[in-house]
C-alpha cells in the first residue's frame, strides 16, 4: 500500500527520470533505466494482471452469455424475473472482490521480487 | 396527483443540492481542487459519489417504465449498467488512475503523444456526454409535468440552471459531496415507498399476474388518451370507445379491432374489459425514436438482447462522467477498491426498480398504452396507497427523481465542460471552465426543448453503444497492447464510434422501415464494437513505424504499483 505522503502527489507526464538513487537493488534500477531486462519485468507484471482480468472476464461471459438463450428456451417468465431482478448482483460483486484480491496479490509479489524483500 | 407535497420535496432537494455544493465551494481553492478534488477522496466517499452520479434518470424512472411496457427482458439494462463496472474494474480502473490524466482526451494524448487523437477523443466525449444529458433533462421535464402539469420544458430548465450553477461555482470537490449525498437520497427515495408498496400489494392479497406475459388489466379500466397514439395489436381486441379511432368517431360503441395498427385520436376514452391484454402503444411520430419499442424487438429479440448486453457491458468504461471520477482516487489500489464498492452500491439500488416495474404492470398497466410509462415510479404510491400517505411517498419519490437528474447531469456537465475548456476554448483556467460549463449545458437543453419525447432509458442505451464502440477499444488496447499507434487509434474510434453514431442517428430519424436492417441499426453495438477493435488493431499493425517512442515507459507507469514509482523520487537522502 502506498503511504499517505504519496497520496497528495499530482503526477505530471514527462520524460523518464535519468537520475536514480544509488544502492538500490538491481531490478529496480533496470526498470528505472528502461533496459531490456527492465521491460521484461514490467511485461511479466502486465501478463499476470491481464491473466487475472481475462479469467474474471471469462467467468462473467460464461455466467451471463447463456442466459438470454436460456430465457428464450424457458416458457416461464418467472425465471427471468428472478435471475435478472435479484440473482445476478451478488455474483458480480463476489467476482469483483476475487479479482481485486488477485490483482493486489500480483502487485505485492512483484514489489517483493523487484525489491528483493 | 396531489402536488402540495411533491413540489416542496423537489424544492427541498434542489436547495439541499445547492447548500451541499456551497459547503464544497468553501474548501475548493486551487485548480487541482476544482477538477479532481485534489485526489484526496477516499474509497467510501468516492464510491457513494460515483454511484450517486451513475444512477441517472434512466435508472430511477426509465427501467421501471421499460419493464412495465416490455416485461422482464428490459431488466438487462440494470444488469448491464452494473456489469459494465465490473468490466471497467478488470481492464481499466487501476491503470487509468495511474496514467495520471485528468480526462479521456488527456489519456489519449498521454498514451499516444498525438494532439490529433486527443482532439478526436474530445469530440467523442462531448458527443456521448450530450447524448446522455438529453434524457436527464427530458426526465426532469416529465417529472414536473406529471407532478404539477407544468409545461414539458420547465423541469429541464430548472435542472440545467441548478447544475450549471453548482458545477461552475464549486467544480469537482463540491460535486463529490453532492453526489455522495444524492446516492443515499435516491436509495431512500426508492426503498421506503417500495416497502410500503409491497405491504399494500400483500394487503391486496398478493396477486401474482405481474409476472405474466403480456400484462393484463385486472379490472375494467377506462383510459383517456392524452396525445393521439398508434395502438399496435398482435391479436384482435375488443374495447369500448368514446371518441375517434382510425378516423371514425364513436360514442360508447363496442368495437372489435383487428390485429394491426390503429390510430387513436387525442381525447378518446377507451374502456378495457377485465383480463384484456394491455396493447403496446406509441405516440405516432415518436415511435421511430425508440429502438427497443420498435418491431425489431419482436422479430429479433435475441439479437437485440445481446446487442444491449454488449453495449452496456463495454460502454460503461467510456462514459465521460464515469471515467473522470477515477482521477479523484488517491492511487490505483484505491481506484480498484472504489469500483468494488460501486458495484455493491449500484447492485443494491437496482434491486428496487424491478419491484416498481412489476407492481406497475399490476396497478397501472394503462401507462404502457399512453406512452407515459416513465412516470410509473412517480404514480404508483398515489395509485396503490392513496390519501396523505400516498402523497407523502409520492413526494419522496419525486425528490429522489430530481436528485437523479441533478447528480447525473452534474457529472456529465463537469466532464463535457472539462473537455470544452481544455481543448476548444482558447486559454485554460477556472474562468474559462465556467464558460465551458454554460456551453456544455446549453446545447443539450436546446436539443431537449426542440426534440422531446425520447424514452429515457433508450436514449441512454444509444449513448452506451457509441461509447462502447469508440472508447472501449481505445482504453483496452491503449492499456494492454504495446503496438497501438496514433493512426490506428484514430481510425478505430472513427470507424467504430462513427458507425455507431450514424446508426443511432439513422434510427432516430426513422430511416429504415423495418426488418433485419432496422435491427442492425437500432442495436449497433453487436457489429460496431468488433469493428472498432478490428480497425484499431489492423491499422496499428499496418503502421508499425508510428508506435510512440515512449510507449514502454508509459505502459510501465500504467501498471507499476505506486510504491515503486514514488520511492524513486523520495529516497534521495
Amino acid at each position: 500500500m502506498p503511504q499517505d505522503s504519496a497520496e497528495r502527489r499530482v503526477v505530471v507526464t514527462g520524460p523518464p527520470r535519468r537520475a536514480r538513487a544509488l544502492g538500490h537493488y538491481r531490478p529496480r534500477t533496470e526498470i528505472d533505466e528502461q533496459t531490456t531486462l527492465g521491460h521484461t519485468y514490467v511485461r511479466s507484471l502486465m501478463r499476470s494482471q491481464l491473466r487475472a482480468a481475462l479469467t474474471a472476464f471469462a467467468v462473467l461471459v460464461l455466467l451471463v452469455g447463456p442466459l438470454p438463450l436460456a430465457f428464450a428456451a424457458a416458457a416461464d417468465g418467472r425465471l427471468e424475473w428472478a435471475v435478472l431482478g435479484f440473482g445476478l448482483y451478488a455474483p458480480l460483486v463476489l467476482l469483483a472482490r476475487w479479482y481485486v484480491r488477485r490483482a493486489e496479490r500480483n502487485e505485492r509479489d512483484f514489489v517483493r521480487l523487484v525489491e528483493d524483500r | 396527483m396531489n402536488s402540495s407535497y411533491a413540489v416542496p420535496a423537489v424544492a427541498l432537494v434542489v436547495v439541499a443540492t445547492v447548500l451541499v455544493g456551497a459547503f464544497g465551494l468553501r474548501v475548493s481553492r486551487t485548480t487541482s481542487d476544482f477538477y479532481v478534488a485534489s485526489r484526496t477522496v477516499g474509497p467510501r466517499l468516492n464510491a457513494a459519489a460515483i454511484s450517486g452520479e451513475y444512477l441517472s434518470a434512466a435508472s430511477f424512472l426509465g427501467i421501471a417504465g421499460l419493464v412495465l411496457v416490455q416485461g422482464p427482458d428490459m431488466l438487462w439494462y440494470p444488469v448491464g449498467y452494473t456489469a459494465g463496472y465490473l468490466v471497467l474494474l478488470l481492464f481499466v480502473a487501476a491503470p487509468l488512475r495511474r496514467s495520471g490524466a485528468y480526462t479521456l482526451p488527456d489519456f489519449a494524448e498521454a498514451r499516444l503523444a498525438s494532439p490529433a487523437v486527443r482532439r478526436l477523443a474530445g469530440a467523442f466525449v462531448v458527443g456521448v456526454g450530450w447524448l446522455y444529458l438529453l434524457p436527464q433533462l427530458q426526465g426532469a421535464g416529465l417529472t414536473l409535468t406529471v407532478l404539477t402539469g407544468a409545461p414539458d420544458w420547465l423541469g429541464g430548465i430548472i435542472v440545467a440552471v441548478v447544475v450549471t450553477a453548482t458545477v461552475a461555482a464549486g467544480g469537482m470537490r463540491s460535486i463529490t459531496f453532492v453526489q455522495a449525498f444524492q446516492y443515499w437520497l435516491k436509495l431512500t427515495a426508492l426503498l421506503v415507498p417500495a416497502l410500503f408498496l409491497v405491504l399494500a400489494w400483500q394487503g391486496d392479497g398478493a396477486p401474482r399476474p405481474a409476472f405474466d406475459e403480456p400484462a393484463a388489466f385486472r379490472e375494467q379500466r377506462s383510459v383517456r388518451v392524452g396525445d393521439s397514439i398508434d395502438l399496435r395489436l398482435e391479436r384482435p381486441l375488443t374495447v369500448t370507445v368514446t371518441g375517434t379511432v382510425d378516423g371514425r368517431s364513436h360514442d360508447a360503441a363496442r368495437l372489435r379491432l383487428a390485429a394491426g395498427t390503429h390510430h387513436v385520436a387525442r381525447g378518446t376514452r377507451l374502456v378495457f374489459d377485465r383480463g384484456t391484454a394491455v396493447p403496446a402503444g406509441a405516440r405516432g411520430t415518436d415511435d421511430a425514436l425508440s429502438p427497443s419499442r420498435a418491431e425489431s424487438r419482436s422479430k429479433r429479440p435475441l439479437y437485440a438482447t445481446y446487442g444491449l448486453i454488449l453495449a452496456t457491458f463495454l460502454g460503461t468504461m467510456g462514459l465521460p462522467h464515469v471515467v473522470v471520477r477515477f482521477y479523484t482516487s488517491p492511487h490505483g489500489v484505491a481506484a480498484r477498491r472504489t469500483t468494488v464498492a460501486v458495484l455493491a452500491l449500484a447492485g443494491a439500488f437496482y434491486l428496487l426498480p424491478p419491484v416498481y416495474g412489476a407492481l406497475g404492470r399490476l396497478y397501472a398497466p394503462e401507462l404502457a398504452l399512453t406512452g407515459d410509462a416513465d412516470a410509473a415510479v412517480l404514480l404508483l404510491p398515489d395509485r396503490m396507497i392513496g390519501g396523505v400517505g400516498g402523497d407523502l411517498l409520492g413526494a419522496l419519490v419525486a425528490g429522489g427523481a430530481f436528485a437523479a437528474f441533478l447528480s447525473t447531469a452534474s457529472g456529465l456537465t463537469m466532464a463535457v465542460a472539462g473537455v470544452l475548456t481544455q481543448d476548444v476554448l482558447p486559454s485554460r483556467g477556472v474562468r474559462h471552465f465556467r464558460l465551458g460549463t454554460l456551453l456544455a449545458m446549453a446545447v443539450p437543453l436546446a436539443a431537449s426543448v426542440a426534440v422531446g419525447g425520447l424514452p429515457v432509458a433508450d436514449a441512454v442505451g444509444l449513448a452506451f453503444a457509441v461509447s462502447a464502440s469508440s472508447f472501449c477499444p481505445l482504453l483496452v488496447l491503449g492499456i494492454w497492447w504495446r503496438r497501438l499507434t496514433p493512426p490506428g487509434a484514430a481510425a478505430g474510434m472513427l470507424v467504430g464510434g462513427g458507425c455507431a453514431l450514424l446508426a443511432v442517428a439513422a434510427t432516430m430519424a426513422g430511416l429504415p422501415g423495418d426488418g433485419a436492417l432496422h435491427a442492425l441499426l437500432a442495436w449497433p453495438a453487436l457489429w460496431s464494437v468488433p469493428l472498432g477493435f478490428l480497425t484499431m488493431t489492423l491499422v496499428s499493425l499496418a503502421t508499425p513505424g508510428r508506435v510512440p517512442t515512449g510507449t514502454a515507459a508509459i505502459l510501465a507507469r500504467f501498471h507499476l504499483p505506486e510504491e515503486l514509482r514514488n520511492e524513486r523520487a523520495e529516497v534521495t537522502p
